[in-house]
C-alpha cells in the first residue's frame, strides 16, 4: 500500500469520526427543543385555555358550581395564609441548622448523622411529608385538617432546601472575615449575627424563595391532610379592632389552596371547569416562574457582585 | 485626664471575662443544635408514624398476603391487601418516565457540558431549571388533557387514563434533574483529561463518550437514582393522568393506581381517623419510603465513591 493511500485512508477515517460529532450535536440540540418544545407547548396551552377565564372576577369569586362564576379567591387567599406560616416556621429552622452544621458543628458522629439526615429528608417523596403531617399535626397534635398543619407540613418539605442553600451562601464566606471579628474580640454569635448572615443574606433568600416556589405547587402533601376541596367562605381575618390586635383564629381554619383548587377542577369531566382548571393553573405556573425567575436573577447578581 | 492602672488598658471590662456572656453563648449554640437536630426528629418522626400505623394494620392482615395477593380492594367489602398492583403501577410509569428521561437528561447533559457554546449553555441552564420548578399539578393536566388526546390520535385504542401519558409527562418533567446533576458531574472532571484525550487525536464525542463519561460513571449514577427515586414518588402526574384503579399490569397502555395515587384517592374521601382504610395509607406509604430509600442510599453510596475519586 502506497503513502497516498494509507493518508487517503487516515483522512477518511477522521471525517467519519468528526461526523459523529456532527451527529451527537444535533441529537444535543434535539433533546434540548424537546424540553423547550413540551414547556412551549404547555404553556401555550395554558394561555389559549385560561386566559379568556382570568379576569378580575376570577380572582375575587369564591369557587362555585356554576364553571362561569367560579373563582380562586378562597384559594389564593389560602396559600398566602399557608405560605405565611410555612415561612415562620422553616426559615428560622433552616438557617438555624444551616448556621449551626457550618459554623459551630464538632466532626464527630452526631454531626456526620445529621448530615447524611438532611440529604436523606431531600430525597423523601413530598406525600410521606403528608402522611406524617396526617398522623402527626392533624390527629396526635389535634391541630386538625387546618392551615396550621398544610403550612407546618410544608415547612418540613422545604426545610432541606434552606439547610443546604444557606450552608452553600456561608461557606462561600472567607475565613478572613471570621478571623477579622474574632481578632476584634467579637465572640462567635457576635460573628454570625452581625456578619455572616447579613453577608450571607442574599444567597439564603435564593434559598428561601426556590423552598417557597416549591411549597406553593405542591399539591400531595395538602390532600393528605384532608384539606377540604369546596371552600366558599375566607378564614377569619388576620386582624382585629380589639387588643391585642392579631388574631390567630385563622390558624386553625379549613382552607384550599391553588393547586388544590386546580386539582379538583382538572378532575371533574365537565369541559367549562377545566379551562377554569387552565386558567388556574396559568396563575400558579406565572407565579412560580417569577420567584424561580427571581431567585436565579439573585444568584447571577450575587456572583457577578460580590468579591472578597 | 486621670491616669489608668496597666491592668484597666490590657483588660478593659466589657472584654473580661463574663459569666452571663459565656451563658448566652452557650445557650444559643444549644437552641441552634437544636434546630439542626429538629432534621434528625423529623426523619424519626416519619419513620414512627408510619411503622406505628402500618403495625396496626397488620394486626389485621398478614404480610404474607400483602406482599402475594394480587388485589387491592381495602375499600370494598370483599376486602384484598395485596399491594402488587399498586407496585406494578408505580413501576411501570417509572419505568416509561426513565425511558424518556435517562436517554433525553443525559444526551442533553453531555451537550452542555462538552459541546455547547457558553451563550447556549448559560440560557439552557436557567431555563431547565424553570422546566423543573413547574408545580406537579401543571403537568398532570397537560399529561390529561393534551399528551393523552395526542398519543390516542397515534393509538387510538388507548384508553383516557393511561400510565404512559402520565410516564411520558413524568420523564420530561424529571429531566432537569438527571441532565444538571449529570452535568455538574461531568464539569467536575478535571480539564487535563480532556486535552490529553484531544492530544491522543481524539475527537469530541469519542472524548466525551469515552473519556469524560466513564471519569464522571458514579456522578451520573447518582443523578440517575435521584431521577428513579423523583419518579417513584411523584404523585399528582399519576393520580390525575393514570387514573386511580389498582390494575395489576405490566401494560403501559392501559390505567392503573401507583401507590401515591391510592393515597391521594383515599385523602380526598373522608375515611375515620383509626379505621383500616386509614391505616392502608400508612402501610403504602411505608412501601413507598421503603422504596425511594433503598434508591436513596445506592446513591448515597455512589456519590460519596464519586468524591474520593479527585
Amino acid at each position: 500500500m502506497s503513502s497516498t493511500d494509507k493518508l487517503h485512508e487516515i483522512r477518511a477515517i477522521i471525517v467519519r469520526h468528526k461526523r459523529w460529532d456532527l451527529v451527537f450535536m444535533a441529537a444535543g440540540m434535539f433533546a434540548l427543543m424537546i424540553a423547550v418544545l413540551t414547556f412551549t407547548v404547555l404553556f401555550a396551552q395554558m394561555i389559549i385555555d385560561g386566559m379568556p377565564r382570568l379576569s378580575w372576577d376570577f380572582f375575587t369569586s369564591f369557587p362555585s358550581r356554576r364553571p362561569g362564576s367560579a373563582g380562586i379567591l378562597s384559594a389564593w387567599v389560602g396559600t398566602s395564609l399557608v405560605m405565611l406560616v410555612t415561612i415562620v416556621a422553616a426559615v428560622p429552622m433552616g438557617i438555624g441548622a444551616g448556621v449551626y452544621l457550618e459554623e459551630y458543628a464538632p466532626k464527630n458522629l452526631v454531626t456526620e448523622i445529621i448530615e447524611i439526615n438532611v440529604t436523606n429528608l431531600a430525597g423523601v417523596p413530598s406525600i410521606i411529608y403528608g402522611l406524617l403531617a396526617l398522623g402527626l399535626f392533624v390527629y396526635q397534635l389535634g391541630f386538625g385538617q387546618s392551615i396550621l398543619s398544610a403550612g407546618l407540613a410544608l415547612a418540613l418539605l422545604i426545610l432541606p432546601v434552606v439547610i443546604v442553600t444557606t450552608r452553600e451562601a456561608i461557606r462561600a464566606i472567607p475565613v478572613a472575615i471570621r478571623e477579622g471579628a474574632y481578632a476584634l474580640g467579637a465572640t462567635k454569635w457576635q460573628t454570625v449575627s452581625d456578619h455572616l448572615i447579613p453577608y450571607a443574606a442574599a444567597g439564603i433568600l435564593t434559598g428561601i424563595i426556590i423552598g417557597l416556589a416549591r411549597a406553593i405547587g405542591e399539591t400531595a402533601p395538602i390532600i393528605t391532610i384532608g384539606a377540604m376541596t369546596f371552600i366558599a367562605f375566607l378564614p377569619p381575618s388576620l386582624v382585629q379592632t380589639e387588643f391585642p390586635f392579631l388574631s390567630f383564629e385563622w390558624l386553625t381554619s379549613p382552607f384550599t389552596v391553588m393547586p388544590i383548587q386546580m386539582f379538583n377542577w382538572v378532575s371533574r369531566p365537565e369541559e367549562a371547569f377545566q379551562l377554569n382548571a387552565a386558567a388556574a393553573g396559568l396563575v400558579l405556573v406565572v407565579m412560580t416562574l417569577a420567584m424561580n425567575g427571581l431567585a436565579i436573577y439573585l444568584r447571577y447578581h450575587m456572583r457577578k457582585k460580590i468579591k472578597w | 485626664m486621670t491616669a489608668k492602672s496597666p491592668a484597666e488598658i490590657s483588660q478593659p471590662r466589657r472584654l473580661g471575662y463574663s459569666y452571663r456572656r459565656n451563658l448566652r453563648e452557650r445557650f444559643i449554640e444549644a437552641l441552634l443544635f437544636l434546630t439542626a437536630f429538629a432534621s434528625v426528629a423529623i426523619t424519626l418522626a416519619i419513620v414512627v408514624m408510619l411503622v406505628k400505623e402500618s403495625y396496626e394494620f397488620f394486626q389485621h392482615v398478614s404480610i404474607l398476603d400483602f406482599l402475594t395477593d394480587t388485589q387491592w380492594t381495602p375499600l370494598f367489602d370483599d376486602a384484598h391487601y395485596g399491594i402488587l398492583p399498586l407496585v406494578s403501577g408505580t413501576l411501570v410509569s417509572s419505568a416509561v418516565a426513565l425511558l424518556v428521561a435517562i436517554p433525553l437528561g443525559t444526551i442533553i447533559a453531555i451537550y452542555l457540558s462538552e459541546f455547547a457554546p457558553f451563550t447556549v449553555r448559560e440560557i439552557a441552564k436557567p431555563f431547565l431549571e424553570l422546566l423543573g420548578g413547574v408545580p406537579t399539578i401543571v403537568y398532570g393536566y397537560f399529561a390529561l388533557l393534551f399528551v393523552t388526546p395526542l398519543l390516542q390520535k397515534i393509538f387510538p385504542e388507548l384508553p383516557g387514563f393511561s400510565l404512559l401519558s402520565a410516564g411520558l409527562v413524568m420523564g420530561i418533567m424529571i429531566i432537569p434533574y438527571v441532565s444538571s446533576l449529570s452535568e455538574d458531574a461531568m464539569r467536575a472532571v478535571p480539564m487535563s483529561m480532556r486535552e490529553g484525550s484531544y492530544a491522543m487525536g481524539a475527537t469530541r464525542f469519542q472524548t466525551a463518550i469515552r473519556v469524560v463519561m466513564p471519569a464522571a460513571y458514579s456522578g451520573i449514577a447518582a443523578a440517575y437514582i435521584l431521577g428513579i427515586s423523583r419518579a417513584v414518588g411523584e404523585t399528582m402526574v399519576v393520580a390525575v393522568a393514570a387514573g386511580m384503579q389498582p390494575n395489576l399490569t405490566w401494560n403501559p397502555m392501559e390505567p392503573a393506581a401507583t401507590i401515591t395515587a391510592y393515597i391521594v384517592q383515599v385523602s380526598l374521601g373522608d375515611l375515620p381517623h383509626g379505621s383500616i382504610g386509614y391505616q392502608t395509607i400508612f402501610a403504602a406509604g411505608l412501601t413507598l419510603l421503603l422504596m425511594t430509600l433503598s434508591f436513596n442510599i445506592i446513591g448515597h453510596i455512589l456519590r460519596k465513591r464519586y468524591r474520593e475519586i479527585y
